[in-house]
Formats: structure tokens, sequence, C-alpha cells
């Protein structure tokens, strides 16, 4: 549906940051993109969402670049951002916030558009379990989490079939974080939604999808389904990924094993 | 929208005596300004409510229609920067690097001369008028807003929420109407009002250097600079064309206070 | 005598909105306590208010005995005197702890100067030492480099050798390891572990990770809206946990973590 050939990409004047990155992105099988910082994550993100031009190889769409086809590939692929506080207009109600790629899109086409508008913004809310009212209110008014779903609605009210999620996630505390992978999940069920999540954390990763990328240093070390690279990789760095995920202690009986100073 | 912020109706209160004292020497002033016939530095008193000048004109009646050159000024600059200001810097924030660092210099220079000597070079251009003074105090606004604006601009170009409208497929131009200008327009607005206040305190200050509004215009500026030397015998003539541009530049504070308590959706519930 | 004994904390917003309330808890030398809850639990306050560092505006009331002093209420100087001795502290963010202007090497040297009073050679012996004991390679010129040239996980080490270079009898780690990479992570815990481990001092150790607090942690205290809601030992509340919102944390967690281990198998 998506893919990366043969990426690569260089800001002006500066070392290469991704080198020959080749992934596609499979209808229905949820894709998890990992790295360190500095991997390139970000960076692949901005060329998927053709805000910018891989220096050499191609994004494509359905199998075509995407030169000309903006329109195509706004409505096919939408993104939700990390950082709930900076990813919606704090002087924009979440009713014009939500619609505003149905607008700018010009997916409105009834006689009137603002009922329109104002129905499949309902619906969006919705889909991501906020109650109608949210409508009317200012983003400040919500926590992390609720914003976050509002970023979620806006990406899936045109009805997109890629969610390219940048760590949407991760700034979020472990309950909510739970709970919005719950709904991530749902979405791709009820919506018939293909997720593409960019994380440095595995566990995230593991729990939403079923083909895994590993980054390192700007080039693909790893990649196949998840169950293989992050339960049994194969590439050092993907191995070194995994070992630091931190655990959660072992049970009480296994502590009384080592010596009595767990007191 | 509601009137909450105290300092929003002092500002507005202490502005609104200036321009009705200007808006009233239209149809009325106690005395005609060009009439000598007091005595000359007569003390406040029944005739003249605030005594007289040294040519024995009505001090009241040179006050009220110095108002009309201060509240001028002030419109006129805004008038200027307002949209220039802006303009220049949502250019600047937007172009591409190379528009963007020719115009930073620009600004920069403009911004390095002082107030004073960039409103002397433009009258020393033209000639003294009111005009030329309001242009030059409106370039130098101009330039402090448009340099603001560009970093406010680049600032919100930095969201999220501008990626996400991008991804939306929403156009450069809606962009900028849709969430940069509204996003940037509180802080600019707040320092045009400050700038306001400052452009009547400019224009006085040429008018004192004798750069300002030339005669017959009553200018503040000119009355502290003619009461200069007799300030000892008279000090009316001195305090109170002071204590009005003090009014005039404090309400201007004060409005720029009230529209960013006003203008902030965190501090206002949404029903 | 007990190493920190906190009774009754209550910390106020300038509005009067409570942050923290009625929090106590006590801490010997060696002990390795977890305070862990999510943002906006109040637990970055609580460690301020610990160490008399409260953002102005804020008030604290009830007791905290640092090394048997009493924090709140303490005039600057005392204060001062206490802080580096008794407790140093490591923030989130090393790039905004560390004064960007400084050299490493300068950086560190400053409180073995004031605290142990070296000069000269010493005292470049001694930052050398400080910086090889948070294991970082080539000491000699990292001494010499700008916070700004050093990595996340390099800059954290920087802050952590500043800290132990007070000697302190409680270090106080906010969110150590938030803002590095899983790999740093491991390895900054590990070091964490190891320092406190042999220098005997006690660990306050804040986060919002139980993986990661619960790892290095003995005992944990979680809190919830400014209060205490749960204390124990990391294994019986990861494995027992008791309070409603403990629960719920913890069934997270184990979500996450399972999804994880879950592939291995």
């Amino acid at each position: 549906m998506l893919e990366a050939r043969g990426v690569h990409f260089a800001y002006r004047g500066g070392p290469e940051v991704l080198t020959d990155v080749s992934f596609p992105v499979v209808a229905g099988r949820g894709l998890g993109l990992v790295g360190e910082s500095g991997a390139g994550k970000s960076t692949l993100v901005r060329l998927l969402l053709g805000l910018a031009r891989p220096t050499a190889g191609q994004v494509l769409l359905d199998g075509e670049g995407l030169r000309g086809r903006e329109r195509a590939l706004r409505r096919a692929v939408q993104p939700v951002f990390q950082d709930p506080y900076s990813s919606l207009d704090p002087r924009q109600r979440v009713d014009r916030i939500v619609a505003e790629p149905l607008r700018s899109l010009g997916l409105l086409t009834s006689r009137d558009r603002r009922a329109e508008s104002a129905r499949r913004v309902a619906e969006a809310l919705r889909w991501v379990g906020l109650p109608e009212e949210a409508a009317s209110r200012y983003p400040h008014e919500f926590s992390g989490g609720q914003r976050q779903r509002i970023a979620i609605a806006r990406a899936v009210v045109c009805g997109p079939r890629v969610l390219l999620a940048d760590e949407p996630v991760s700034a979020l505390d472990v309950v909510t974080k739970v709970s919005l992978i719950d709904l991530l999940a749902e979405l791709r069920h009820s919506r018939g939604l293909t997720v593409v999540m960019v994380s440095h954390d595995l566990t995230v990763v593991a729990s939403l999808c079923e083909e895994t990328v590993v980054l390192e240093k700007g080039r693909v070390v790893e990649r196949g389904a998840t169950a293989a690279v992050l339960g049994a990789p194969g590439h050092p760095h993907t191995r070194r990924l995994v070992a630091g995920v931190p655990r959660l202690p072992g049970p009480p009986a296994q502590r009384t094993a080592e010596p009595p100073d767990s007191g | 929208m509601r009137v909450r912020s105290p300092a929003l109706a002092a500002g507005c209160a202490l502005v609104a005596v200036i321009v009705a004292m200007a808006l009233l020497t239209f149809f009325w002033t106690p005395y005609d300004p060009a009439d000598t016939t007091g005595g000359r530095l007569e003390p406040p008193g029944a005739g003249h409510l605030l005594g007289t000048d040294r040519l024995g004109r009505d001090l009241l009646t040179q006050l009220m229609l110095g108002a009309r050159v201060a509240v001028v000024a002030s419109l006129g600059a805004v008038a200027v920067g307002g949209p220039l200001g802006p303009a220049v810097g949502v250019l600047a924030g937007l172009a591409a690097r190379w528009l963007d660092d020719a115009l930073a210099v620009v600004l920069d220079i403009l911004l390095a001369f002082p107030t004073l000597l960039l409103a002397m070079l433009v009258v020393a251009a033209k000639q003294t008028s009111l005009a030329a003074a309001i242009t030059a105090i409106g370039l130098a606004v101009s330039a402090v807003v448009a340099r603001l604006t560009r970093v406010l601009v680049k600032r919100v170009l930095a969201q999220d929420y501008i990626t996400a409208a991008r991804t939306s497929g929403t156009s450069w131009p809606r962009i900028v109407t849709g969430h940069v200008l509204p996003n940037i327009w509180p802080t600019l607005a707040v320092n045009l009002a400050l700038q306001a206040g400052l452009a009547a305190l400019a224009e006085a200050s040429l008018s004192y250097l004798g750069l300002g509004a030339p005669p017959p215009n009553a200018s503040w500026g000119r009355m502290l600079k003619e009461a200069e030397a007799t300030v000892l015998t008279s000090p009316v003539a001195v305090l109170a064309p002071g204590a009005l541009l003090a009014m005039l530049v404090i309400g201007a504070n004060l409005i720029a206070q009230g529209i960013r308590e006003q203008a902030d959706p965190t501090l206002r519930r949404s029903r | 005598m007990t190493l920190l004994d906190v009774r009754d904390l209550c910390v106020r917003a300038p509005d009067g909105r409570s942050l923290v309330s009625g929090l106590s808890f006590s801490m010997e030398r060696g002990d390795r306590l977890g305070l862990i809850g999510e943002s906006g639990a109040g637990k970055t306050l609580a460690a301020l208010a610990v160490i008399g560092l409260l953002p102005r505006g804020m008030s604290a009331s009830g007791s905290v005995l640092l090394d048997g002093e009493q924090v709140l209420g303490a005039p600057g100087r005392r204060l001062d005197r206490l802080r580096g001795r008794a407790a140093a502290v490591v923030f989130q963010e090393p790039l905004t702890a560390l004064d960007p202007l400084k050299r490493v090497g300068a950086l560190v040297a400053e409180p073995l100067r004031r605290r142990r009073r070296l000069r000269g050679r010493a005292l470049r012996g001694a930052v050398l030492d400080a910086l090889s004991e948070v294991r970082l390679p080539g000491p000699e010129r990292l001494a010499r480099a700008f916070p700004y040239e050093l990595s996340g996980g390099q800059r954290q080490r920087v802050a952590i050798a500043m800290a132990l270079a007070c000697e302190p009898a409680l270090l106080i780690a906010d969110e150590p390891t938030a803002a590095l990479d899983t790999t740093v992570q491991a390895e900054m815990l590990a070091l964490l572990d190891g320092l406190v481990r042999s220098s005997g001092m006690g660990l306050l150790l804040i986060g919002h990770d139980l993986g990661v607090v619960a790892g290095v942690a003995d005992g944990l205290l979680v809190l919830h809206e400014g209060r205490a809601v749960e204390r124990g030992t990391a294994a019986e509340i990861v494995h027992a946990p008791a309070h409603p919102r403990t629960r719920e944390v913890v069934a997270a967690a184990r979500r996450l973590h399972g999804a994880l281990d879950g592939l291995a198998r």
C-alpha cells in the first residue's frame, strides 16, 4: 500500500540521515518502526507524509510515486504526533480541529456543509470514545490522553487507510498508554486502518504491530514479523534494544533465593 | 465579548478621557487657541482653569488641542505599523532562508537606529509636519512589530498542529489565516497597544525637539519645551501635559495587559 | 540517625490547591526508595520539598528532617550547607541541569572544591576520578568538553558525577532516565545501582515507569493525586497490589511487558 523503496535522505549540507531504507506497509498488518534517538525515525515520518522528498529512492503509494499525488496521499495517510500539547491548535475548538481535513480536502459534499461537518465530527469523536459535547470545547480543557484521542479523531475523520503514529503514547502514563493502544487496536478492526507506529518503546510495538522494522543510524538492520524480530532478535542492535527494556521484578517468592537484604 | 479584565477597563477609561478631550476640540474649546487676551503666565483661576502660558494663551485649550495630536500620532503610527509590521514579519517567517536572512538584516538595521534619529532623518528629508513625524514613528513601530512577528511565526510553524494542518491538505494561505495569525495576534495586539503609547511619547519628544507637528498645532511636547523656562513660577504648564502624556502611555499599557488577559483561551472557560 | 524523615508533608499551590497532602515516609542510610506515580501525582514536588527547593509561591507544611535537620522553614544558608552534604539531586533533563557555558571539568570541580576543599593538582585528579567513577570514557578529553558536545547519556553521567562529588548521604534522582534511549537507560540504571550499593548512600528514585523504578528500588511508595496510596517492597507491589489505582498501573504495565515477553516464547 505504502512503501519506502531505497530511500536515502540528507538535510541540505548535512550527512545522510537515512541510507537505503526499504520496507512495504501491507494493508491490515500493523508496522512498527523502532530505533533509538538519531536513528532517523522522525525524518522517515516526514518522508512518508510527503513533507520532504527523499534525496534518492522513492516513497510509493499504491505502487506509484508521490509527485503530484498529494491529495491522494493525504486521503490515504494521516498522522498522529507524539506531543498531545503541540498537535492541537490551542485557539480552535475541537470541532474545528477535527473537521480540518474534511474542509481542506474538500470532502464535504452535501448542500449543508456545516451540518455534514458536525455530523462527521460527532461520529469521529464517538469512534475515539469522546463525548459529543467535547466538540465545543478547547484543547486545554482536556488531559493528555484525551487530547491524543482528539488528534486520532482528526486523523480518522476523513477515512484514511493508514494511520501514521509517531510515538503516539510516549508522553502518557502507563494506564492511559494502554487505553490508547486498545483504542488503536479497535480502530484497526472497526475502521479497517493499517497502523504504522514509530516508537522507541518495544512493549508498545509488540502490543500493536505484526511487522517490525529496526532502524539504526539511518539503516534498516532488521525487518520482519514482530514475533521473529523482537521475539528472537538476530541483529546485535535489536538484541541490545530488547535487553534494555526494564523488566518487572519477579514474585516475592523468587527473591528469597537471593541474600536476604531486600527488606 | 464581556469585559472581565479590570486592567482593560481602566486602560480604556484613561484613554477614553484623552480621546474625548481630543474630539471635544472639534466642537468646543474654552478659548480660541490663538486668543492671547489673557495675562501672561496667569496662575489657575476662575477665568483660566489651568492658567495661561507665556503668550497669554489658555493652557486648558492648548492641552485639549495637544490631545488631538497625541491621539492622531498614536493611531497613525499603529495604522502604519499595524499592517506593515505583521506583513513583513509573516513574510520573513514563511520565506526561503535567503529572503528571511535579508529581511532580518534590514529589520536589524532599522532597529539599530533610535526611533528619534530615524524620525529626525525622515523629517529632515521631507520637512517638519505631523505626517512626516507619524510616518517616521510608524516605520520604527513596523520594524519592532515585524521582528516580533517573525519570531512568533517561526515558533508557531514549529508546532505539530501546523504539520497536522499540512497533512490535512490545508494550503499555506489558509494555514496563515487559520492557524498562524489567530495564534500570534494576541501577542501582536499587546505589542501594538504598547507601541501606540510609545508613539505618543515619541511624537512628544519630536515636538520637544522642534521636529514634530509645527505650530499652529498644539503639542504636549512643545508645551513642555515652552514651559520649561518658567517651571518654577508656573509649574502647572509643565505638570499638566506631562500628566496627560503619562495617562495616555499608562492607559495603552493597561489596555495591552487587558488584551493579553482576555485573548488567552486557557484563561477562558468555553461556556 | 534516620537519614530522611518526612511527616505529614503538604504542598500547596499559590492558589491554595493542595498538590501533595499528608505524605509521610522515612529512609535509613543505604535504603533505596522508589516514589512512583503518574505525571501530576506530586512526585517531583515532594522531592523538591525534601531539599527545600520548592518553586516560588508554593508552600509546604508538616516536617522534613534531613539528616536530623528540619528543612521546612530553614533559612537559605542552612539549606545550602545541607544540600550537597546531606542530599544531592539528579534531574530528568541533563541539558538544562548543566551550565552550558562551563566545561565538564569545571562543572565537576565546583562541588569538589566547595565540599572537599581540594585545590590544584589534587582537584584535577579528583575530577578525573569522579568522571571515571561514572564510567565516562576518556575522562581527560571529556573534562575539556562543553555539555552540548556530549550525548544525553554522557550528560546524565556528568550530572551524576557532580551529585556524587558532594559525597551526599542521600541521592535524589528525579526521572533520571526518562529522556534517554532504552539501551542507555539500562546502562544508567545499572550504574546508579552499582554506585549506590558501593557507597552505601540512600537513593530516592522518582519515576513513572514501574519497570524502571521497581528494578532499582527495594521499597516503593505509590503516589496518586498527591497522596501516598500504597507502600511496600517492589516485589509485593508488583505482585499483590492492594489499592485500586496501583492495581490499574500494575495491570497496564504487565500487559505491555507481557506483549513483549509473549513474543519470546
